[in-house]
């Protein structure tokens, strides 16, 4: 019960509440559904053989591939790092805790051509480490190591960043419990820590995988272009369009999008089953 | 188990928490750390938990040094101030979590384990909640799933923080004997912190208070009460009232007045009186005592509170004489305190 409910008559708010409503909704509806409802129209105009064949076709099949790949590895060492990191931040007291902080941050205020830039400087022909790795044998830079690292700088913070504030307000006291019931560092991180973050963690990953699927900046100017071996999707899409392959690219991304789409779909899921749990875990 | 701590000193930032503190804790005491919040209490029963390390100084369980083991080594059952219960365990995983956790040589089979949570449960009055999650159980019930889980280890020190702090007065009062009641059961050499001090003096069989860092007084309730050691304790344990006063030839002295009681051996010079409001006899106005105006009276339930003025007007002090005395405004009273402590200064 507000206390608008016997203030004012309600007309005035009630017109407020609507307008508010109508912006945001014609806002999304212009910027955000529509777009996305393109690219379904415009990827079946020709219908669904023409869909397929974009999507089967070898090089089409290589981007998909590498990019699930490069999910596969980018998200699942980010989630060891964004858990150790939170971990850190939230659970000790260190110098340059203030620090590492802003750095996890780093990923979401630099521009993702800068990220890219920043490893071809590091592993190209000219710097200190690429002729290291190339007289072992091992191409980083325009080749699939490059986009995983890109990959990971562009995501690194969505774990981390979900995590610190949950790990904060839970404190140590359950761990602390944990040991005093003589369990090892390893038991209470499985059995307590771990069971505490789990959606916290699902949703941290969720988003960061969405976010790798989808990358485009930071890869570009590592991958080097090479058809079928370090295209990933969003490149792809690129490329066909930029070949005047419309049919095609908007076919690749509407597979795209409907990644993401399933990535939200289980972001909210999980949203009513997390509040509903963090709802009961709020300390008494 | 005998615990001692040995000149222990902890800072934090610092900031010295505690301050040279020594404490022997004989085997199977309940013994409550009592003092304000900052005192050290929490500090000092971490410190014996192993949750925490002291700066300097040592801590002895029997006669083997245990400051350098950590909390896990020390197997000591503790029980959190907020419970700290995992909340997506039942209760009886709770309960058997210590157990569970235990190296594969000395873990009891998953059968012995529920039957040992089960028994635990039971012992604590729970039987019948083994599954539910500790969200859906009262404060009360919290409290109790707490000390099975700490118990279900066979601690050799049971230590508990503010065990009472977050409920409220009905259940504290019940949980109060029940704790002394398990205490009496099992024998558990016990250490609680509070700073409630009628809950230290009605459950301890020793009271440690404590105040900045520093013990200022051991013993047992009846010593704490009757004969504290410093103006801090007797201000902090139960009513009091004190008056300054000046000493001369072992007398007491209020404004070159004789009182007719004795300094109890604190040299000549200034000194401050301290006695308990309800430990007062009235006496008739020619005597020697103390002499004061009614400025205020209030009756409470058994007695009537009163408020002194003496010493002329300088000092107020408060006494409790029966209901039936004439205590009108403004009129004058004398009395003397039956029991009393005098503090140079």
């Amino acid at each position: 019960m507000g206390r608008a409910d016997f203030r004012n008559p309600v007309s005035e708010s009630r017109r407020a509440k609507w307008i508010t409503i109508f912006v945001a909704g014609v806002f999304l509806a212009l910027v955000l559904f529509i777009p996305l409802v393109a690219v379904f129209v415009e990827a079946f105009r020709l219908g669904w053989g023409a869909v397929l064949a974009a999507i089967t076709q070898p090089d089409a099949l290589a981007a998909i591939r590498l990019t699930l790949l490069v999910a596969a590895i980018s998200v699942p060492l980010n989630m060891v790092f964004g858990v150790a990191a939170a971990w850190a931040i939230a659970k000790y007291e260190f110098k340059g805790k203030a620090f590492l902080t802003t750095l996890i941050d780093l990923p979401f205020s630099v521009s993702p051509v800068i990220a890219g830039l920043v490893y071809v400087l590091l592993f190209g022909t000219g710097s200190f480490l690429g002729p290291i790795f190339n007289s072992a044998g091992m191409q980083i830079l325009f080749a699939v190591p490059g986009v995983v690292l890109a990959t990971m700088f562009v995501t690194f913070p969505f774990v981390a960043r979900e995590l610190i504030p949950l790990m904060e307000d839970q404190g140590t006291g359950d761990e602390e419990a944990a040991i005093s019931l003589g369990a090892s560092g390893w038991q209470t991180f499985w059995r307590v820590t771990l069971p505490n973050i789990k959606w916290g963690l699902l949703y941290g990953v969720l988003l960061s995988n969405a976010r790798a699927m989808g990358e485009f900046g930071a890869v570009s100017v590592v991958s080097g272009r090479l058809r079928g071996e370090t295209v990933t999707m969003p490149l792809h899409i690129e490329i066909l369009y930029n070949e005047y392959n419309f049919a095609a690219a908007f076919a690749v991304a509407a597979l795209l999008a409907l990644l993401a789409l399933v990535t939200l779909v289980l972001k909210a899921l999980l949203e009513r089953v997390y509040g509903r749990d963090h709802a009961g875990a709020v300390r008494h | 188990m005998e615990v001692k701590v040995k000149n222990v000193r902890k800072e934090f930032d610092k900031f010295p928490a505690l301050k040279d503190v020594s404490l022997n804790i004989k085997s199977g005491e309940l013994i409550a750390l009592l003092g304000p919040s900052g005192s050290g209490k929490t500090t000092l029963l971490r410190l014996i938990a192993g949750l925490d390390f002291p700066n300097v100084g040592a801590i002895y369980f029997g006669d083997q040094d245990a400051s350098q083991k950590s909390v896990r080594e020390r197997n000591v059952g503790f029980v959190f101030q907020h419970y700290a219960l995992f909340r997506h365990m039942r209760v009886l995983d709770n309960v058997g979590f210590g157990l569970k956790v235990r190296k594969k040589g000395d873990r009891p089979s998953k059968a012995e384990i529920e039957r040992r949570a089960m028994e635990l449960l039971d012992f604590v009055q729970l039987k019948g909640l083994e599954k539910r999650y500790p969200n859906q159980l009262s404060g009360g019930q919290r409290q109790r799933v707490a000390l099975a889980r700490a118990l279900a280890i066979e601690p050799k020190v049971l230590l508990l923080d503010e065990p009472f702090g977050a409920l409220d007065a009905q259940v504290r009062k019940e949980l109060r004997r029940w704790l002394r009641d398990i205490h009496d059961k099992t024998g558990h050499t016990t250490v609680f912190v509070t700073h409630d001090q009628e809950e230290a003096l009605e459950l301890a069989d020793r009271v440690v208070v404590m105040s900045q860092g520093r013990i200022e007084q051991v013993g047992t309730p009846d010593e704490i009460y009757d004969t504290p050691n410093s103006p801090a304790v007797f201000s902090f344990i139960g009513e009091s009232s004190k008056l300054p006063v000046s000493i001369e030839n072992g007398q007491l002295y209020l404004a070159d007045r004789p009182l007719g009681l004795d300094a109890k051996g604190v040299p000549d010079g200034e000194g401050q009186l301290f006695f308990r409001p309800h430990d007062v006899e009235v006496v008739e106005t020619g005597e020697t005592a103390i002499v004061g105006t009614v400025v205020v009276s209030r009756r409470t339930a058994g007695t009537r509170q009163v408020e002194l003025e003496v010493g002329g007007a300088k000092e107020r002090v408060e006494i409790e004489i029966p209901v039936d005395h004439p205590a009108t405004s403004r009129s004058r009273i004398a009395f003397r305190p039956k029991k009393w402590s005098v503090f140079a200064g």
